[in-house]
C-alpha cells in the first residue's frame, strides 16, 4: 500500500549527549511511483487544482502529511 | 519571448514582521537548489535537449520565474519595515551593512550565487536526472522551512511551492521515460 511517508528507528547509543529522536521519517511523495502518468486520471475541479498546486488527485501530497485517522501523531 | 503577467502565480500572504524567516526563505532565492538555479538551469539546458522534452523545459524553466517572484515577494515583506536592530538579531546585520533592505542573490548562509549550481552535461539523460534531483532537493528545502515556519498564510504559499515542484519531478521523469521509449524504437530499423 502506498504511504507518503517511511519510517525507521535509528540506534540510539548510551552516551549520545541530546535526547533521542527514536523515529525518523522521510517523505515519498507519489511521483516516486506512477512511472508515466496514465490518460485520463481524475482531475480536481478547476478552482481546487489552482489552491492545491496540481489537477490531479493522484499527485498531491500534502505537506505536512496529515496523520492518519487512529494513528499516532 | 515572455510575456509578463502582473500578478503572482499563488497569492503571498504574510502575516508578521520576521526577518529571520526572510534569512531562511533566501536559500530558495539564491541558494543551490533554489529558483533562480531551476530557471536558469532549465532554460540553457533546452537547447541541446532532444526536441520532444524541449518544450517541458522551457515551460517548467519559466514557471520557476513565477516562483523566484514569490519567494522574492515573500522575503520583501518579511523584512520591509524591519528597524536595523531587528535585521542584526535575525542574523541579517551583515545583509544590511551590504544590501539595506535589498534582496540579494544568496543562499541563507550568505554565500552569492554562483553558475557553479547548475549543470550542462549536454548528455540528455544525465541533465533530466539532475533536473529530477534538483526538484527533490527544492522540495525538501521547502519542507524544512515550513518545518522551522509558524506563519500559517506563508505557509500556505509555500506549500503550493513545494507541490509544483512534485509534479516538476514527475514530469522531468516522465521525460526521461520519452527519451528511453525513443532509443528502444530505433532498434527495429
Amino acid at each position: 500500500m502506498y504511504t507518503p511517508v517511511k519510517c525507521y528507528h535509528p540506534y540510539y547509543g548510551p552516551f549520545d549527549p541530546c535526547p533521542p529522536i527514536r523515529t525518523k521519517c522521510y517523505q515519498t511523495p507519489p511521483n516516486l511511483y506512477l512511472g508515466f502518468q496514465p490518460m485520463n486520471l481524475q482531475q480536481y475541479p478547476l478552482q481546487e487544482a489552482l489552491y492545491k498546486g496540481t489537477l490531479w488527485p493522484c499527485l498531491y501530497d500534502p505537506y505536512p502529511t496529515p496523520v492518519p485517522k487512529g494513528g499516532k501523531g | 519571448m515572455w510575456f509578463y503577467e502582473k500578478k503572482l502565480q499563488y497569492p503571498v500572504k504574510v502575516t508578521e514582521c520576521n526577518p529571520r524567516l526572510a534569512k531562511y526563505l533566501i536559500e530558495q532565492y539564491g541558494g543551490a537548489d533554489g529558483e533562480l538555479s531551476a530557471a536558469l538551469r532549465y532554460l540553457n539546458q533546452r537547447y541541446t535537449i532532444p526536441d520532444k522534452v524541449i518544450g517541458l523545459l522551457t515551460d517548467i524553466g519559466t514557471e520557476e520565474f513565477a516562483h523566484l517572484e514569490m519567494i522574492a515577494t515573500m522575503i520583501y515583506k518579511l523584512t520591509k519595515d524591519a528597524t536595523p536592530e531587528q535585521m542584526k538579531e535575525a542574523g541579517l546585520g551583515a545583509h544590511y551593512a551590504n544590501h539595506d533592505h535589498a534582496l540579494y542573490y544568496q543562499n541563507a548562509a550568505g554565500s552569492p550565487w554562483t553558475a557553479t549550481y547548475i549543470a550542462a552535461k549536454g548528455d540528455p539523460i544525465a541533465d533530466l536526472y539532475e533536473d529530477i534531483a534538483a526538484e527533490e532537493k527544492a522540495r525538501a528545502t521547502y519542507q524544512w522551512i515550513i518545518n522551522m515556519s509558524d506563519d500559517p498564510c506563508l505557509n500556505d504559499s509555500l506549500k503550493f511551492l513545494r507541490e509544483r515542484e512534485v509534479i516538476h519531478s514527475q514530469r522531468f521523469r516522465e521525460a526521461v521515460e520519452i527519451l528511453k521509449f525513443e532509443k528502444d524504437r530505433k532498434q527495429f530499423f
